[in-house]
């Protein structure tokens, strides 16, 4: 099972991202993870939530640019190499990340991270078969 | 029939120029004699009637701006007798005094041949019924036409604008066979009967004479299907005469100019001096028969190309292009003239909202553009690689039709000001 990323356009200038905190802010929105990507001209801000359809919502209604974007949650175990394991397994498959972070909170046991895939059913099943724990939407609300 | 008034319009250029010769000689003799600002400006000038003995001499007089024409309203330009006057239209003027233009019954005698000829051009004749959804008023559109269809002897329906399932059904009933109107409701007309179920190629319309504002040739071709007919464009304005001061052929290459009743320049926006046919110019009209309202050498600040080959249709006017913008806008980049809607054009043919802005700059004395566009949802990706691919497709697209290149710069929505009225499209600073 996939986890929702919000996906928001942020124009390079000065102020755009303080915006967009203080919108989530006022919503009650928890971030449990995120990343910038930037360019010289505009940056995408992809953020794990408490409620992404709440967050979209305010985000729009606030002449935000925002896209819900499936991606795959792995839980890897907090050990040094565990990480490797992964991408080496996703590599060997042929498969390419188009990008990925890890989350802010982690457990005691795992550490979560986020992966963008262009086939996330190909990666999830072969992460799956390999004894890779997923990362789902239950598991993201208990966080 | 194909022509109205074939020895006119396929009359040999050393006919049309005898008779260019002998009626600007005469209009300028009489402007000098009947209307003072005219006199002023050309004594100022240091013209007199006799220094203009042929078209050679044309750039000996003034120009005549739009400016001149407010500064004279309501009727400080009128050349004839105002008991002669029978008839005036004027245009709204969204930036300020609106333009009065008169017109003896001769003048609408004349206007009335120029929109027969048009008529004529996409095949009416007297059996065809015309009809018009300009507006009757003090537009022009409504009247122009509907006195071309009556002088023809055709069957004018009198829509006039507005009230579009009436224009449908009229359409349908009264078996319209050439649609005149503005090429954006003759869209929104198409649209509407598509909506409908309404089987076009039923109808036993066959062509559309749309003018009056800019539109392009992917709107012409889209027309052209949706309403099953050909599609042809019609170039006038108020202060010249209304619609039929040019006029589209079979060909549907540009449109020729009444040059028996108007001459017409093509001019560097700058320097004033003519451009040869091909390269765009600011379009300059002198009319030669007109008695109520004759404009001297009237800047429209329209920006066109004209052509002077031999049109397969065998008419000999000299033909314009569609104006591709105007003087108030275009921009000189590197040399090369752009204008904002050919930009617009871009954004709107790959499925952008056309939102955008124009910065244009001088970087080490070499000119940049840079074009702002609003990030849609359509545009919008997670991943930096399609967002890229989409503003690189954007600047592909910029280069190809304005032979510049230009510099894509995707901006949050709703951040280019859509300010009263008119959108302010491009921040040069160059001229700072």
């Amino acid at each position: 099972m996939t986890i929702n990323q919000l996906s928001i356009f942020v124009e390079n200038k000065a102020g755009a991202l303080g915006e967009i905190t203080h919108i989530l802010a006022q919503e009650n929105i928890d971030i449990r993870a995120m990343s910038i990507a930037d360019t010289k001209d505009f940056g995408i801000l992809r953020l794990i939530v408490s409620d992404e359809e709440k967050a979209k919502k305010a985000l729009q209604q606030n002449d935000c640019i925002v896209s819900i974007t499936e991606v795959v949650g792995v839980a890897i175990s907090d050990e040094p190499g565990s990480l490797s394991r992964v991408m080496e397994l996703l590599y060997t498959n042929g498969i390419n990340v188009e990008y990925m972070y890890a989350f802010i909170t982690i457990s005691k046991q795992y550490a979560y991270v986020v992966v963008r895939v262009e086939d996330n059913n190909k990666a999830m099943k072969i992460l799956e078969t390999n004894g890779v724990k997923l990362v789902d939407k239950e598991d993201i609300k208990n966080l | 029939m194909k022509y109205w008034q074939q020895e006119i319009e396929c009359a040999s250029r050393e006919q049309i120029t005898e008779w260019q010769n002998e009626r600007l000689v005469n209009t300028v003799k009489r402007v000098y004699e009947n209307v003072p600002y005219y006199r002023q400006r050309m004594d100022e000038a240091g013209v007199k009637p006799e220094d203009i003995k042929s078209i050679d001499d044309l750039s000996k007089l003034p120009f005549t701006c739009k400016q001149d024409l407010r500064d004279t309203y309501p009727y400080g330009l009128f050349a004839c007798d105002m008991e002669d006057v029978v008839r005036v239209h004027a245009s709204s003027g969204t930036t300020g005094k609106q333009i009065v233009a008169g017109y003896t019954a001769k003048d609408l005698d004349i206007w009335d041949d120029i929109c027969a000829r048009q008529l004529a051009a996409v095949g009416a004749d007297k059996n065809w019924k015309i009809h018009v959804s300009y507006g009757y008023g003090l537009f022009t559109g409504g009247f122009g036409f509907h006195g071309g269809a009556t002088k023809m002897g055709a069957m004018a329906i009198p829509v006039s604008s507005g009230n579009t399932a009436r224009q449908i059904t009229i359409l349908q009933d009264f078996g319209s066979d050439v649609l005149c109107c503005t090429p954006s409701y003759a869209m929104y007309i198409a649209e509407t009967m598509e909506k409908m179920g309404i089987d076009t190629a039923k109808l036993p319309l066959k062509a559309g004479i749309f003018g009056a504002e800019p539109w392009t040739q992917e709107m012409r071709l889209q027309l052209e299907e949706k309403l099953n007919i050909k599609a042809y464009d019609v170039y006038g304005l108020t202060e010249i005469m209304g619609p039929g001061v040019a006029y589209e052929c079979s060909e549907q290459t540009g449109m020729h100019v009444n040059e028996d009743h108007f001459i017409i320049e093509a001019l560097d926006p700058d320097t004033g001096k003519p451009v040869p046919d091909g390269e765009p110019g600011e379009i300059v009209f002198t009319c030669i028969t007109k008695e109520a309202f004759p404009l001297i050498r009237y800047r429209t600040r329209d920006i066109a190309v004209l052509s002077h080959k031999q049109c397969s249709c065998g008419r000999t006017f000299v033909k314009m292009s569609k104006p591709m913008g105007r003087t108030d806008d275009m921009l000189i980049i590197r040399g090369v003239n752009v204008f904002p809607s050919q930009i617009e054009t871009v954004l709107l043919n790959m499925g952008y909202a056309p939102n955008y802005q124009i910065l244009v700059d001088r970087v080490n004395n070499l000119d940049t553009i840079q074009v702002q566009v609003e990030m849609t949802d359509k545009l919008f990706s997670d991943t930096v690689t399609e967002i890229s691919k989409a503003e690189h497709a954007i600047e592909e697209g910029l280069k190809s039709l304005l032979g510049v290149a230009a510099d894509v710069k995707l901006v949050a929505p709703n951040t280019i000001a859509r300010s009263e009225g008119k959108a302010k499209r491009v921040i040069d600073n160059r001229k700072k």
